[in-house]
């Protein structure tokens, strides 16, 4: 901090009501791309477990290339790139998109996991009452490979809010963009992101309670 | 459905009337292994058999062909006048008539006894939650585990999750009932509660075949005794035949082992 600079958090004050909007943006934005990253997981998992082999392919291209490139660029390349193609989408929804994506191409492996470490007896067991392999996966399988990966994959949702941060690159409504406006307009960058900080941390505290919160509910039944 | 070109198998000791199961020439192959070598075997309806022999000869990889948990290379497969071949049709057909217990129970741990019991014939057979639950009661009682329908298979005794999962099976009203080594992973003050589950089944006219090293439980109420080695059925006879004077020297050895072990 340079000699003579005075902190005045009253401009922070002044900003609170914007900046708990943000955190209603960050959130918002974070809980819709969690949702549409469990969706591309779970069903990543099961186009990889095809025995179509170029969808199994399609899987694993999309995890690569998702895995080995920025956030930053998938972003832009979804913002500024698909306009060429007549695909015109609003930040907030290209943000959500781009999150989910992201989200999920990690969100396939890691459930890939908890799928694999259930007993392959499981699924003969359901074969063998006469449900289809659909209905075991979906019945059977889902639940007890979830919750064996449950905190690999709440870790990685709490990645997913953080990262929604790199959306304010392209002005989407979250926490940061407002905190780099508030910014621009008073100068007072460390009270503004000191502040934001400590939200980051509070959004982050929030979800991992809502996760400890839904696994007792939904995950009941005891194990061994 | 009814496929009356199948040939009457030419097996020892073929029971007489329709058989419920006709396996003839099946050869099964694990990649470059040869698991099944030209196994013929008819089971009549309502009999019991037992399928014994040393580890690694085929025992779970014949009873898992019948109710296509494996395929077969060649040879035949009917359950029921169903022929076996690919089609999802006949797996259906197959895996709704015949019911399976393993050694590992395999409960669904997030289920309780009771939604493990009605899974299958609510979504299978697309019976109502209602009647479901009442034949899933009704077996429940049965096996004697009506008292624990609410708890999960975690909160369950082995003798008891492995007589739940033979509940389980029968709610789904099966003409054959396959066990595969069910009593193998018990503490032993518990295999005798699930083998008395098994003989009062068997008493009730259940076809069976069980792969189990249980000698008491072959003598009990098997209709015949098999014998596999590499593959092959080697030797196949009534229980006391078979235990009093095994033909084979294999069978003869593989008795002396069973029995220095009990
Ligand atoms: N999925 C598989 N892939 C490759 N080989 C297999 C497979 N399943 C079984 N085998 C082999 O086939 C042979 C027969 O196996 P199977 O499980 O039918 O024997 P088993 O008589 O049931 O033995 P056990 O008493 O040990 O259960 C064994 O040599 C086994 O290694
Ligand atoms: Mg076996």
């Amino acid at each position: 901090m340079p000699l003579g600079y005075t902190l005045d958090f009253s401009v922070v004050l002044d900003a609170l009501p914007a900046l708990l909007w943000g955190c209603a943006g960050t959130i918002g934005l974070a809980l819709a791309g969690m949702a549409l990253a469990l969706v591309i997981g779970i069903g990543g998992v099961v186009l990889r477990g095809s025995k179509h082999r170029p969808l199994r392919s399609l899987v694993i291209v999309f995890v690569e290339l998702i895995r080995n490139t920025p956030f930053l660029v998938q972003i832009f390349f979804l913002f500024f790139a698909l306009p060429n193609i007549g695909l015109v989408l609003n930040p907030t929804v290209t943000a959500i998109i781009a999150l989910g994506v992201n989200g999920g191409a990690y969100a396939i492996e890691i459930i890939r996991g908890g799928v694999q470490s259930i007993d392959k007896g499981q699924v003969e067991a359901g074969l063998a009452l006469g449900l289809h392999k659909g209905q075991v996966f979906r019945m059977i399988v889902l639940k007890p490979a979830l919750r064996a990966i449950y905190p690999s994959l709440t870790g990685q949702f709490i990645m997913l809010t953080l990262t929604s941060s790199i959306c304010s690159a392209i002005a989407a409504y979250e926490l940061t963009s407002v905190a780099q406006r508030i910014e621009s307009e008073t100068f007072r960058s460390f009270e503004v992101y000191f502040t934001i900080t400590l939200m980051y941390l509070a959004i982050s505290w929030l979800l991992m309670t809502g996760f400890s919160v839904f696994s007792r509910r939904y995950f009941l039944y005891p194990t061994r | 459905m009814q496929d009356t070109s199948v040939m009457r198998p030419t097996v020892p000791a073929a029971p007489a009337g329709d058989p419920l199961i006709v396996m003839e020439a099946v050869n099964k192959w694990y990649g470059t292994y040869h698991a099944l070598r030209d196994v013929n075997l008819s089971v009549g309806r309502g009999e019991k058999i037992v399928l014994c022999g040393p580890s690694g000869s085929g025992k779970s990889t014949l009873i898992r062909c019948i109710n296509q948990l494996e395929t077969i290379k060649s040879g035949s497969i009917t359950v029921d006048g169903t022929r076996l071949d690919d089609s999802s049709r006949s797996v259906d057909a197959v895996r709704s008539e015949v019911g399976m217990v393993f050694q590992s129970f395999n409960l669904f741990p997030h289920m309780t006894v009771l939604q493990n019991c009605t899974l299958a014939p609510m979504r299978v057979r697309g019976i109502a939650a209602a009647q479901a639950e009442a034949t899933a009661r009704r077996y429940l009682e049965r096996v004697r585990i009506a008292e624990h329908a609410h708890k999960y298979p975690a909160q369950l005794s082995g003798g008891q999750q492995q007589r739940v999962a033979i509940a389980r099976a029968l709610c789904m009203e099966p003409k054959v009932m396959l066990f595969d080594e069910p009593t193998s992973a018990l503490d032993p003050e518990m295999v005798k509660e699930v083998l008395d589950t098994m003989v009062g089944l068997a008493r009730d006219g259940m076809t069976m075949v069980c792969v189990t090293h249980e000698m008491g439980f072959a003598r009990q109420v098997a209709d015949r005794v098999i014998f596999m080695a590499e593959g092959e059925i080697l030797e196949q006879a009534d229980p006391e035949t078979f235990f009093r004077s095994p033909r084979h020297p294999r069978a003869r050895s593989f008795l002396g082992e069973i029995l220095a072990h009990h």
